[in-house]
């Protein structure tokens, strides 16, 4: 079976402007860019849940972004459900993003402050149903329904809700139109530590019930290991290391992957832990190292670490790209 | 306190003219266009409140009347003006490169001009009928409303609800316009009440010099014309009723305009 979603050597580049630029650009023959994502390749069955996790700055958003073509890819593949969507026109994507939808970080930001509930979640249902005013009507009060709210929301507007149930109504509002694939941008992280896990656990039984693909993408590792099968990392705009769940947090390879699990801290005052500790800071993704990314700040680091590395299966369903594993 | 006392009076100067205006034929005590030969040029009285102009014409009136062309023209003006920048300039902000450069050029050639001179010339040009002096004043008008959404669109399209509403699968049209535009319309609301100010001040303007509403029509800028020869004669109430008229509409709406900015600006910027 061919996954549902397959993402191939994916690059988004931003390339910087203004005179200082362009005079770098003649010395240099390289035109400046931020690599914000740079070669990525990842795949997600139906059914699954691939956490995407990463440090501010790594290029989750922008991926998350780039698959929804909310920004156009400078490069690269991506197949949805076998349909190419980098190349299709405006009104057939359009249509497409009945099955692709996202849910966004900030559950604020992302409500049209104008729009009552009942208009941001029947919104979708006017754009993709044949639905009528009553039938759309009782599908949102049926939406609504099952993100947990009730229907004396409707005439609401977002400043008269709480945090937790902006978040809610977002999605709602994403999985109005059942999609098959559903991005989560960190939906979690502008909440308070109490919502987090009642939206985490949402997540999952809507998941179930409606048998959803999701991408969640996150920083907060704990949340990553509840929701997903398998987890990619990412640092400065590439996937260093790709596991099932369970084989990453107990077997972590890449320097960077045990970095980061190194770091969650254990309620255990008497625990002793070997902590991988990194140096300095992440470089600008502007001037991005040759090589393996990591190999400035990785206390491992060989001269091998020069050359080009490789996302490669080291076990089965584990990819990593370090010299030394 | 005492700066909201001001404001409601202005806004209840502006009702009881929009209100006068509208029940000019039950209101004014004589026919405005009616001269009367025996009753030429009274001073203020019990039988002419507001005296009597040349040919006799009850000079109330008049303005009662007046004040229906005024503030339609105005309104009609302020009302074309408004659509078109919101159109321009919502463009203009979402869109932004190629689209963005040309509104804005064109914009810039008409804010070159200084506003009255260019819509002298414009109805110089087209004559002076009152659709014209509407157009007129519309165009002057349009920058100022094309910058400010602009400014506006720049701000709202980079929230994530903007970003949302594609993901949802809206056509940018509907986006721009329905789910966009109305989150710009706060400070625009407060623009469109100063300019209603200005636009009767310029229609007041060009009939004063002769170039705005034609006579036999009344208007107050063609009626401050009328009277401005006679000051030197003594009869001053051919004058000062209309242009008090004048300078007590556009006081009000300048200051309807400013207590809304002060209002919508710190506090309730992008809230319902």
């Amino acid at each position: 079976m061919s996954p549902l979603l397959e993402v191939d050597g994916l690059v988004k580049h931003f390339p910087l402007r203004g005179l200082g630029v362009w005079l770098d650009t003649l010395r240099r023959r390289v035109p400046p860019a931020v690599r914000a994502i740079d070669g990525v390749s990842l795949a997600i069955d139906a059914g699954e849940t691939l956490g995407l996790v990463g440090e501010s700055g790594c290029g989750k958003s922008t991926l998350a972004r780039c698959l929804l073509r909310l920004i156009e890819p400078t490069a690269g593949r991506i197949r949805f459900d076998a349909v190419e969507l980098t190349t299709l026109g405006e009104e057939p994507l359009r249509r497409r993003r009945r099955d692709i939808q996202m849910v966004f970080q900030d559950p604020t930001a992302s409500l049209n402050p104008r729009f009552t509930v009942r208009r941001t979640v029947e919104d979708p249902l006017r754009l993709h149903s044949n639905l009528r005013r009553a039938g759309r009507r009782e599908r949102a009060q049926e939406v609504l329904g099952r993100v947990g709210l009730g229907a004396e929301l409707l005439d609401r507007y977002p400043h008269e809700l709480s945090g937790g149930q902006r978040q809610r109504v977002n999605i709602a509002r994403a999985i109005a139109t059942e999609p098959r694939l559903v991005v989560l941008d960190e939906p979690t992280s502008a909440l308070d530590v109490s919502l987090r896990a009642r939206i985490i656990m949402l997540l999952g039984e809507l998941r179930e019930k409606l048998g959803m693909t999701y991408l969640f993408i996150s920083h907060d590792l704990a949340t990553v290991k509840y929701l997903s099968r398998r987890v990619a990392v990412m640092y400065l705009g590439t996937i260093v290391e790709q596991a099932p769940t369970h084989e990453l947090f107990r077997h972590p390879l890449h320097p960077y992957t045990r970095a980061l699990l190194s770091a969650i801290p254990v309620p255990d005052p008497d625990a002793r832990r070997e902590r991988l500790v990194l140096a300095g800071e992440v470089p600008s993704p502007i001037d991005v190292p040759t090589g393996c990314r990591l190999r400035f700040r990785c206390p491992l680091a060989q001269p091998v670490c020069a050359e080009p590395v490789a996302l490669r299966e080291v076990a089965p369903r584990h990819l990593v790209a370090c010299h030394l594993v | 306190m005492r700066r909201n006392t001001l404001s409601l009076l202005a806004l209840g100067a502006i009702l009881t003219i929009i209100g006068l205006a509208l029940a000019a034929p039950l209101v004014a005590p004589y026919d405005p266009d009616a001269p009367q030969a025996e009753e030429t040029l009274q001073a203020p009285g019990w039988r002419h409140w507001l005296g009597t102009d040349i040919y006799g014409r009850d000079q109330l009136s008049r303005i009662v009347w007046a004040a229906r062309v005024d503030l339609l023209v105005a309104l009609a003006a302020t009302a074309m003006a408004l659509t078109t920048g919101c159109v321009l300039g919502a463009l203009a902000g979402y869109r932004g490169g190629l689209v963005d450069q040309v509104v804005m050029r064109l914009v810039d050639t008409i804010m070159a001009f200084p506003a009255f001179i260019l819509a002298m010339g414009i109805t110089a040009a087209a004559g002076n009928a009152t659709a014209n002096v509407v157009v007129a004043i519309a165009i002057t008008h349009v920058p100022i409303y094309t910058r400010l959404i602009r400014s506006e669109m720049l701000r709202v399209r980079e929230m994530e609800y903007a970003e949302a509403a594609r993901t949802v699968g809206n056509r940018q049209r509907r986006i721009i316009f329905f789910h966009l535009l109305p989150n710009c319309f706060p400070p625009v609301i407060v623009q469109a009440t100063l300019a209603m100010g200005f636009a009767i001040l310029t229609v007041a303007a060009l009939s004063f010099i002769g170039l705005g509403i034609q006579p036999p029509q009344s208007e107050w800028g063609a009626m401050a014309a009328e009277g401005a020869s006679y000051i030197v004669s003594g009869e001053w109430w051919i004058f000062l009723f209309p242009g008090l008229a004048i300078m007590v509409t556009v006081l009000a709406f300048n200051l309807v305009g400013d207590s809304l900015r002060d209002l919508l600006d710190p506090r309730m910027r992008g809230v319902a």
